[in-house]
């Protein structure tokens, strides 16, 4: 375990493998949701928590329930499940405990079961930090810091779309260029610049 | 007959889940380097949405309303879990190419969209047809996308090069352009949509 380890999952997961911009993970969610700044922000936010909390959860259920089961394969089915139950959860514990927060989110909670962005950062995690069914040193600690980065990642990509569409809306395209096609070619210039951050190692 | 030739004609063109519908799009998007990659992706999608299309007609009735979604998600992942086990044993190569895209067809809108929105309301049989149509319309999809990718990208046509003096414009094998090619082909789409009506 490291600083410069951290730091290089800092930079590949925000900037240079952005989850979306890269890897287009959550990509549905990114050009339905990003119209407007509010709710971009909140559908961000939401997958940031759900993003880091999978991490958590999933990493505990492959370490001690699947390793030890001899049963990795089933860990599609087992990581959808709990992702989709927790969600679910989280969606009940808010609307009891907080109305504003739940009428915040609205329906993106639940969008977010679907949301490849978190299923991706959990077999992401699986994928880098188990060599040969063992846990690496430190591997707990690296998953959880990829969930939040990948989360910060989602947040950052998603604010700049939704800013720079908010300012489309006054200008007049072509008809059949608008809304989706549209959203995806500024998505190319902006992985474009996002690619500028290849090279940054630590 | 005539019914069920509809069914699978129109996920062709006039539904196609990843131009009309924009369903599915991550893994288009990111598997689309290579034509090769592009039709290992397509037909194991088709064999999950076919899998979990039947199944899912076959349960519609016994599972109850509230807890369907759930239900499922898990009879996809066995369909994904199989396909996944399956590429590992006779392909590993296109295993590697493909990485975590190969379990993340679970959260593929297109196959839970199609299970909520077309199995879990019609017959086997129908649900069949539109099973291979949609994925029959997801392959042409990601066939095109990877073929106008590979050819500008890599120079190359399922691997064979075409022109010898070619430079490639390597931009169409990135992500970048990956967004650029679909941005441009659903518009296109959209352009011969609008000239019809």
């Amino acid at each position: 375990m490291s600083i410069g380890q951290f730091l290089s999952i800092f930079i590949s997961a925000v900037f240079v493998y952005n989850v979306i911009l890269s890897r287009f993970l959550g990509l549905c969610s990114f050009v339905a949701i990003s119209k407007e700044t509010k709710p971009a922000l909140a559908m961000s936010l939401a997958v940031m928590f759900v993003t880091t909390m999978s991490s958590i959860i999933t990493w505990f259920i492959y370490r001690f329930l699947l390793i030890p089961f001899n049963i990795t394969y089933l860990r599609t089915i087992a990581f959808i499940l709990v992702i989709a139950s927790f969600v679910q959860l989280v969606e009940m514990i808010i609307k009891k405990i907080s109305p504003p927060l739940y009428r915040f989110f609205g329906i993106y909670l639940p969008l977010i079961t679907v949301n490849c962005a978190v299923l991706g950062v959990a077999v992401l995690n699986i994928d880098m930090f188990f060599v040969n069914g063992k846990a690496i040193e430190g591997s707990f600690y690296y998953s959880v810091f990829q969930g939040i980065c990948v989360g910060l990642g989602y947040t950052i990509a998603m604010l700049l779309m939704s800013g720079i569409r908010e300012r489309l809306d006054f200008c007049s395209v072509p008809k059949c260029v608008k809304e989706f096609p549209l959203a995806f070619i500024i998505a190319s210039i902006m992985s474009m610049s996002f690619m500028g951050f290849n090279g940054f190692k630590f | 007959m005539k019914l069920e030739r509809k069914e699978f004609i129109k996920g062709i063109i006039k539904e196609n889940p990843t131009f009309v519908l924009a369903l599915g799009l991550c893994p288009t998007l990111a598997v689309s380097t290579a034509m090769s990659n592009g039709l290992g992706m397509g037909i194991a999608a088709t064999f999950v949405l076919l899998g979990s299309n039947i199944f899912i007609s076959l349960i519609k009735n016994i599972v109850p309303d509230r807890i369907r979604i759930p239900c499922y998600i898990v009879v996809i992942a066995t369909f994904v879990t199989i396909t996944e086990l399956f590429m590992k044993a006779y392909s590993p190569a296109l295993n590697r190419a493909l990485g975590i895209y190969v379990p993340l067809i679970v959260v593929n809108c297109m196959v839970l969209g199609r299970a909520e929105a077309y199995a879990s309301k019609s017959s086997v049989k129908n649900s069949i047809m539109d099973a291979l149509g949609m994925g029959l319309g997801f392959t042409l999809a990601l066939l095109l996308i990877s073929g106008i990718r590979e050819i500008l990208g890599l120079g190359t046509f399922f691997g064979y090069k075409i022109i010898k003096s070619y430079e490639p414009m390597f931009i169409f094998a990135l992500p970048s352009g990956a967004l650029l090619v679909i941005g441009l082909l659903m518009s296109l789409f959209g352009l011969l949509k609008n000239k019809k009506t």
